[in-house]
């Protein structure tokens, strides 16, 4: 590996060569892995877009057959976020500014924790007792918000409905959000923050003017690595969800979307060589919608730093 | 778990067996064969070597009694089942993977499988015997109702969000002694494909009066309703869900709480029953053009038999007629031979709460097998 390293440069020690040979290395296979999986997918996924019309079955063509599970995959992370950033963000300040130390310490703690539990877990939790818990809940939507689209009904009886899976979602991307944003919201430069303490400021108008804008980006940052993790969450949505292949706004019900992660999941095991590449296709949907989403959220992050560093 | 459950099962299955050696039964199920004690091998015990099958999930817990019970007499053998599902089990039988694949639906040419499968043996027909038969029970959830009798038309108009409430006149009309509640109906199906779903479409389809519309099929054809995934996954749903129907193997059912729904055959209502389900597929016609070792049958949904419950499961295991290797020809044989004998049949009654097989139907899967040979 230190082969790679540069020699007519000024001398350098042995370590310094290894190090920067390992680092490139690292790079490079990370890059090379990612194009392995890209090619696999699309080699593998090519034939679906012109299967037996019986394949695609309930649909009838490829992208109909696609479309509802991006739109499942969308609306179950999207639950999830809006559940879980203002959350995430109150934890995040509570333990980086509001809280005492002998706090702040073990419920940081017990948070990062709750990121180590394995996803199939939560798929037990959600499946076996938040959906029972959570029933009465849509019931009462239901009965009160009813006129909205997303609490048409009828309520589910067994209370697997996306909005749980939202939930569970929400609990898993919650320690990933709160955890970055803590770390962001601790290095908030000292002088500022005791420069607007000291024209008056209130605690709160302290981390309106200086946190926030200092913490932003990191934020969008966190947040986009809780939404690839409820994009791409399989196993808990397949044991919570009660999936159809279908577009509907109504979550409470029992006919929900199925997300593309839960859908590969559960018809895997059983399916024949063109459903598998129907299924490998969707994958690969579900890889380049990942891909556009972080691109843009890059984008977004990148453009409202450079607006701070004017 | 696994180790305690396959212990208890060898106990009655094969008596000949000292506990030690039903131990290492266990063992050798996982990576190798075990040390064999020297009085015990009843059934000769002169095989040896290594098999590789796989398939049909539904044959899994089966598949570890067989394997245990053959094990146990042929200490020096190792089988693997893989239970990756059936449309994987065909698919690697196919490419030589395995030696043997088990699967819940019998080959078909839609997607030229049959005619790979006789390529894979060296252009002889494939060899498919019925392995594994088991009722599937209509399981419901309302509290204080063990029991209801359903026909097909009716099972197929509620699955098919027809009828809505549980005290609809079409169930009460069948159920006359029942108190029946006001609750809403919540029809729970497999959301991923599946082999259950498959046979109960089917069943629905061909005994249902023209009352479902769709064509059988093992992705659920409406778009909409409760969906649960896997059986565990739809007994789930149904426990969680008051008013809640749904369908699932008999033996995951057996241990619920949940109601079971009598099927209409003829002019009475049957529970399901092992017993029922054997029946049924004795008097099954064959599938049409098949060759004489293929016993892919057509199962007969409408039977009027007496005792009979035409919803079922007929699970089969898949094998060629001439391996190139000896070795494997006789481990393909000697092991077909034990699943299809009435000590295999009786281990898969006990562990999974299967059907054994009509002596008339396993006489002939017997027959069958015991042709296997080298090249």
């Amino acid at each position: 590996m230190s082969a790679t390293a540069t020699t007519d440069k000024p001398p350098r020690q042995l370590g310094d060569r290894v190090f920067s040979g390992v680092a490139l290395a690292s790079g490079v296979i990370i890059m090379l892995a990612l194009a392995g999986v890209f090619f696999f997918l699309a080699l593998e996924g090519a034939p679906a877009l012109s299967l037996p019309e019986n394949i695609y079955r309930p649909a009838t063509d490829f992208w109909s057959y696609v479309g509802p599970l991006v739109f499942g995959t969308t609306l179950a992370a999207v639950i999830a976020l809006v559940l879980a950033v203002p959350f995430a963000i109150a934890i995040a300040l509570f333990i980086s500014h509001y809280a005492p130390k002998r706090l702040a310490v073990p419920i940081a703690y017990v948070m990062d924790l709750l990121a180590a539990v394995p996803s199939v877990v939560y798929g037990l939790w959600g499946g076996g007792v938040l959906n029972v818990a959570i029933q009465p809940l849509l019931v009462w939507l239901h009965d009160h918000l009813g006129f909205l689209p997303f609490f048409a009904g009828p309520p589910s009886a067994t209370g697997k409905t996306i909005l749980t899976a939202g939930v569970v979602l929400a609990i898993m991307v919650l320690p990933i959000i709160s955890a970055i944003s803590r770390e962001v919201f601790a290095q908030t430069p000292r002088l500022n923050e005791e420069a607007a303490l000291a024209l008056g400021a209130t605690r709160w108008e302290m981390i309106r003017m200086t946190v926030f804008p200092y913490g932003r980006s990191g934020v969008v940052s966190a947040t986009m690595l809780g939404l690839g993790r409820a994009l791409g969450e399989t196993m808990a949505v397949a044991m919570v969800l009660s999936a159809t292949p279908i577009v509907t706004l109504n979550l409470i019900s029992s006919t929900n979307p199925a997300t593309i992660a839960s859908n590969i999941a559960q018809n895997y095991k059983e399916a024949t060589a063109d459903k598998q590449a129907l299924l490998i296709a969707t994958g690969l949907v579900l890889f380049a919608f990942t891909f556009l989403v972080n691109f843009a959220a890059r984008w977004i992050a990148g453009r409202s730093e450079r607006r701070l560093n004017r | 778990m696994n180790r305690t459950s396959i212990r208890r099962m060898i106990v009655p299955t094969v008596a000949a067996l000292s506990l030690g050696l039903g131990l290492g039964a266990c063992g050798a199920g996982n990576e190798d064969p075990a040390p064999a004690s020297s009085d015990s091998a009843s059934t000769g015990g002169s095989l040896s070597g290594t098999l590789a099958g796989g398939g049909s999930s539904a044959q899994d817990k089966a598949q570890a009694a067989w394997r245990a019970g053959f094990q146990g007499a042929n200490p020096d053998v190792t089988i693997n089942y893989d239970p990756v599902g059936s449309g994987d089990g065909r698919q690697n039988f196919i490419s030589g993977a395995y030696e043997f694949g088990g699967t819940d639906s019998a080959l078909n040419d839609d997607e030229g499988e049959l005619s790979a499968a006789k390529e894979r043996c060296g252009g002889e027909d494939a060899i498919e015997i019925p392995a594994y038969v088991s009722p599937i029970a209509v399981a419901f959830n309302l509290p204080g109702i063990d029991s209801l009798n359903l026909s097909a038309s009716t099972v197929a108009k509620i699955f098919d969000g027809k009828i809505t409430t549980w005290n609809d006149p079409a169930i009460a009309a069948e159920n006359d002694s029942v108190d029946l509640p006001s609750t809403r109906i919540t029809p729970v199906h497999r959301s991923d494909d599946s082999g259950t779903t498959g046979n109960f479409t089917d069943y629905l389809s061909k005994a249902g009066d023209g009352a479902w519309g769709y064509d059988p099929d093992g992705v659920w054809p409406i778009k909409g309703g409760e969906g649960g995934d896997g059986t565990s996954g739809l007994i789930g749903a149904v426990s969680d869900g008051e008013g809640a129907i749904g369908y699932a193997d008999d033996s995951a059912v057996k241990d619920t709480p949940l109601g079971v729904v009598s099927l209409k055959v003829g002019d009475s209502y049957n529970p399901p029953t092992p017993e029922g389900a054997a029946k049924v597929v004795a008097v099954s016609p064959p599938v049409e053009g098949r060759s004489d070792v293929d016993m892919a049958v057509d199962v007969d949904r409408t039977t009027t038999e007496a005792g009979a419950y035409p919803l079922l499961v007929s699970s089969y295991l898949l094998a060629c007629q001439h391996y190139d290797d000896a070795n494997t020809a006789a481990l393909v044989k000697g092991f077909l031979s034990f699943i299809v004998s009435s000590e295999g049949q009786q281990a898969a009654a006990a562990e999974a709460g299967s059907a054994p097989l009509e002596s008339g139907v396993a006489e002939k899967a017997a027959g069958i097998v015991g042709s296997i040979a080298a090249k």
